[in-house]
């Protein structure tokens, strides 16, 4: 390996960092409102990437259907629990939140669907069409049992997986597709090397929307209450934070991350309907490497899976999934070896 | 009646039927038997980790895949008989267990299952790259196990293989379960805390369990591979770990059962969505994925005890096993400690410090027990009482000062050693196995008397110790009175009969010192006379008692020495009368009169 060839795949492996990064903080912003492990954020981008190529080819994407599929499920859910619980007056605005809201996305998205649409446009309406996904998928899936065990909710957000993919390939068909590339261009870096417009855009999107994190985190009411949450679920009810709400705001940002992940990495992979699943947990050793808490090495994990991958494919391309995953071992050992005695009640399953 | 009623009975009913099934049936169905067996095996071990012991695994199929490949490898290439295969699939399956084990299960909750799906993934994977291993097409032509001269190639052979095996994992497990080590794999969910209390140590007892749960699949696994004599990477993968869990999860997490009538519902299940979803639609087989996916979801919406779960509600226990008790000839009783004389110093705290961050829970405390008395630790609330508990039990690391017990510095040993030396504690938020009975919980107790491990405990050769435990958990029930409960379960009783029960299980231990944190805390009147005179009775028996307590009137009669803490320093030391008249702790606990 020559020191050209080095240089292309770190940058090739920042690229990718970049994506599992975005993912990474998504993970890690459920994980700690929520407690659930959130495998299904990598469909979420899979069905970003297919409905932007859907849009390029003119075609009205499969996505409205499910958005359409999940918003009467979320509706039904919400009002049964409202009427169960005797607040029938609040129905009415329940099937405005639940049922027609997710709807507006869609309607966009229909008007979008003719060909010639500028692609800015395009982008937009598929990163606004799956943001209601994780969010409905969470009032219907994750809010009834939201105080279960951490282990229960592993399983069923397993389980959602492949649901989903399931749906994915229902809805999308076995066909992969890329889609154009975002940025044209590239930019030299002197010696005759050069950065392609679409490696840059990643890295610079990830950056921004990372920096973007930081600050509504640390500057907004919002942001605060999502960290309360995170903290200490009863203090921050205690407080006036609703947890069903605030989960609802990071399900929903962990949707927009998606989104955009989704149309990032469309125009350098061929996406299928079940692509997200290793993209997410390869994000998930980057979550692991920051212990699924912690924000700052979530990104150093998401780098450093980026760049092991690249360099990966290099030497066996049927084997760099392995390779990545491997990097879990040093991780884990280094986390067992210093891990400090914690007291955890487990609950039962079976009750 | 009696006979519909009879587990034994029921158990004898499903033997007879698996044995004459081969006879009736077509050769479909004894197809499908077989591989509800093999999925029984690996829905066994799910119960136990997930149902028992509260962990869970989502790598199960990569576990079948390693012993199926295993055993395919060496016959094939190697043209070595299958049993010398099964030897190899067993190391092989319970050394990658115990290697992830040992990688994730010090981690908390979510590190191993999040592991197994990253090492599931890529021994899937592994399979469709290495040639050795026939890549993606497989490994075929394995031989058909043969015992004697008799070939089990035909699927009515093997079937009685599988169902024998079957069935002796069953009977292992339930074995396993009323043990010493299946005791302790039953409390894993009580918390780290409570193991080291009685000596054990949660770490091991959970590697120990997932190993176990491993070697159920991989003996899966070895079966999988002879009976098709085929193997390819895609059965292994993780949506197939998936599906062993939904069987653990369908038939019931709580009960051995489950793993069979699970296996055998979600195969059934499997086979008749097959038949009917290709009449309804040409997607049948995406179809059936989503329609397993969305059954797995609303089982842990709405069943999550599973199928078993509601016939055991349905016949409300009448079917369970028998628990287990004390035998009624006496057997030799488990070894005593010798204790030390009376009034020698067993338990000497010097200069003991405590900080978390800027907050000096501790300050520099010394004092010390000597054997045969009663100390009494008191002082007003955040005098740092509940600190200077967890520091005497290692619960809590010392930050400055020293603890020697029976003459050994134990400032920073481990709290199951400290418990192996005869430290008995009790906690004051009670944590006892509610669903675990009297004499299993104060059984536990006796945990680091005895040395009885998984395989001799599956295998029944634990039973002589085994009756001298129950024998000594019996004996400490009628210590404290509540010998005729003993098959009762812990969480039916009340608070301060818990309490109590908390007691019997640190006697269970043969302790040296017993330390007791707020006994009295939620008791009623009586109940606290009770507990005194108990504790008195312990004292003339020899034990050494030290009480962490809130409750003035009741260690006043009781103990022989105070000692007084508040803000986290000694304030007085000495007998009750003195310390009731002294005006430091007056003020103290009233206000300063200034």
């Amino acid at each position: 390996m020559t020191w050209d060839v080095a240089l292309i795949l770190g940058i090739d492996g920042l690229a990718n960092g970049a994506v599992y990064l975005l993912a990474g903080l998504g993970l890690v912003l459920i994980f700690s409102v929520t407690r659930v492990v959130f495998v299904p954020f990598g469909d979420i981008a899979a069905f970003a990437a297919l409905t932007l190529a859907a849009f390029e080819t003119g075609r009205l994407p499969p996505t409205i259907g499910l958005v359409m599929v999940l918003a009467a499920l979320a509706t039904l859910t919400e009002v049964g629990s409202l009427l169960r619980r005797g607040e029938g007056r609040k129905v009415p605005k329940a099937i405005l939140a639940w049922g027609v809201l997710p709807l507006l996305p869609c309607l966009l998205a229909w008007a979008t669907s003719r060909p010639g649409m500028p692609a800015a446009v395009q982008i937009a309406v598929t990163v606004l069409l799956v943001v209601p996904i994780a969010p409905l998928l969470a009032r219907v899936v994750f809010q009834p049992i939201a105080d279960a065990s951490v282990l229960v909710l592993l399983i069923v957000s397993l389980a959602l997986h492949f649901l989903l993919s399931g749906l994915g390939l229902l809805f999308f068909g076995p066909e992969g597709s890329r889609t154009q590339p975002l940025a044209s261009g590239s930019i030299a870096l002197g010696d005759g090397f050069s950065v392609s417009g679409q490696v840059v855009l990643m890295v610079g999107a990830a950056i921004v929307l990372s920096g973007l994190f930081f600050l509504v985190f640390e500057r907004t009411v919002a942001g605060k209450a999502l960290r309360a949450t995170a903290v200490n679920r009863v203090g921050a009810r205690l407080v006036g934070i609703r947890p069903a709400r605030t989960a609802l705001l990071a399900y929903g940002s962990a949707s927009l991350l998606a989104g955009l992940i989704g149309v990032l990495i469309a125009p350098v992979t061929t996406m299928y309907y079940d692509s997200g699943f290793i993209i997410g947990l390869k994000a998930f050793v980057a979550a692991i490497i920051g212990g699924l808490v912690s924000y700052p090495m979530t990104a150093i994990g998401a780098l450093a899976v980026g760049v092991v991958e690249s360099f990966a494919s290099f030497w066996s391309g049927a084997l760099k999934d392995v390779i990545v995953f491997s990097l879990l071992i040093p991780v884990l050992m280094l986390r067992s070896f210093m891990s400090v005695h914690s007291e955890e009640e487990e609950d039962e399953v079976d009750q | 009646m009696s006979l519909l009623r009879n587990r034994n009975f029921w158990i004898g009913v499903i033997v007879v039927a698996l044995a004459i099934a081969p006879m009736l049936a077509g050769n479909f169905t004894v197809s499908l038997l077989n591989d509800i067996g093999i999925g029984a095996l690996v829905a066994l071990g799910l119960v136990l980790l997930t149902g028992i012991g509260g962990a869970t695994s989502f790598g199960q199929a990569a576990f079948v895949g390693i012993a199926a490949y295993a055993t395919a490898w060496l016959t094939t290439t190697q043209g070595m008989s299958p049993w010398i295969g099964l030897l190899f699939a067993l190391l092989l399956t319970g050394l990658s267990a115990l290697a992830i084990g040992m990688l994730t299960l010090r981690l908390g909750g979510h590190f191993l299952p999040l592991s197994t799906i990253a090492w599931g993934l890529s021994i899937a994977m592994l399979f469709g790259n290495v040639d050795a291993l026939g890549r993606h097409t497989g490994l075929s032509n394995i031989p058909p196990l043969r015992i004697g001269g008799w070939s089990l190639a035909d699927p009515r052979a093997i079937y009685y293989l599988i169902w024998v095996l079957v069935g002796l994992a069953f009977l292992f497990s339930q074995n396993l379960l009323q043990s010493r080590p299946g005791r302790a794999i039953r409390s894993l969910r009580g918390g780290a805390t409570l193991l080291a209390s009685v000596g054990a140590d949660a770490y091991r007892v959970r590697l120990t369990l997932f190993v176990t749960a491993a070697l159920f699949a991989g003996l899966a696994g070895w079966l999988y591979a002879h009976m098709n004599r085929f193997v390819s990477p895609s059965p292994f993968d993780v949506r197939a770990s998936i599906e062993y869990l939904l069987m653990a999860v369908a038939g019931g997490l709580g009960q051995l059962a489950g793993a069979l009538v699970g296996s055998a519902l979600v195969l059934v299940l499997k086979n008749g969505l097959q038949d009917v979803l290709p009449m309804l639609t040409q997607r049948a087989g995406q179809l059936e994925a989503v329609a397993f996916a969305a059954l797995f979801i609303l089982l842990l919406h709405f069943a999550r005890g599973g199928l078993m779960g509601f016939v055991r509600r349905w016949t409300r226990g009448r079917f369970s096993a028998a628990p287990a008790q004390a035998s009624a000839t006496p057997v030799e009783p488990l070894a005593h400690r010798t204790l030390p004389d009376r009034g020698s110093p067993i338990l000497t705290v010097t200069g003991a410090v405590k900080r978390f961050g800027g907050l000096v829970a501790v300050n520099d405390v010394s004092f010390d027990v000597k054997a045969g008395e009663i100390v009494g630790l008191i002082g007003p609330n955040g005098a740092g009482k509940s600190t200077m508990f967890n520091l005497l039990t290692c619960t809590l690391p010392m930050t400055a000062g020293q603890v020697r017990f029976l003459g050994q510095d134990i400032a920073g040993l481990p709290q199951r050693t400290v418990a192996r030396l005869g430290l008995a504690r009790t906690f004051q938020h009670v944590k006892l196995r509610p669903h675990m009975s009297l004499l299993d919980n104060v059984a536990l107790g006796a945990h680091s008397r005895t040395n009885a491990g998984v395989l001799k405990a599956g295998l029944r050769l634990d039973r002589a110790e085994e009756r001298q435990i129950l024998q000594e958990a019996q004996r400490q029930l009628d210590r404290i009175g509540l010998g005729d409960r003993a098959h009762e379960l812990a969480g039916s009783l009340p608070l301060g009969t818990q309490r109590i029960l908390e007691i019997a299980r640190a006697l269970a231990a043969d302790p040296v010192l017993l330390v007791l944190d707020e006994p009295a805390a939620g008791l009623r009147r009586k109940e606290k006379m009770a507990l005194g005179e108990l504790l008195r009775k312990l004292r003339e028996d020899g034990v050494t008692i030290l009480i962490v307590e809130h409750d003035m009137d009741f260690v006043m009669k009781l103990v022989d020495r105070l000692v007084v803490m508040n803000f986290g320093s000694k304030l007085v030391e000495g007998v009750p009368s003195a310390v009731r008249a002294d005006e430091r702790v007056q003020a103290a606990y009233l206000g300063s009169v200034v």
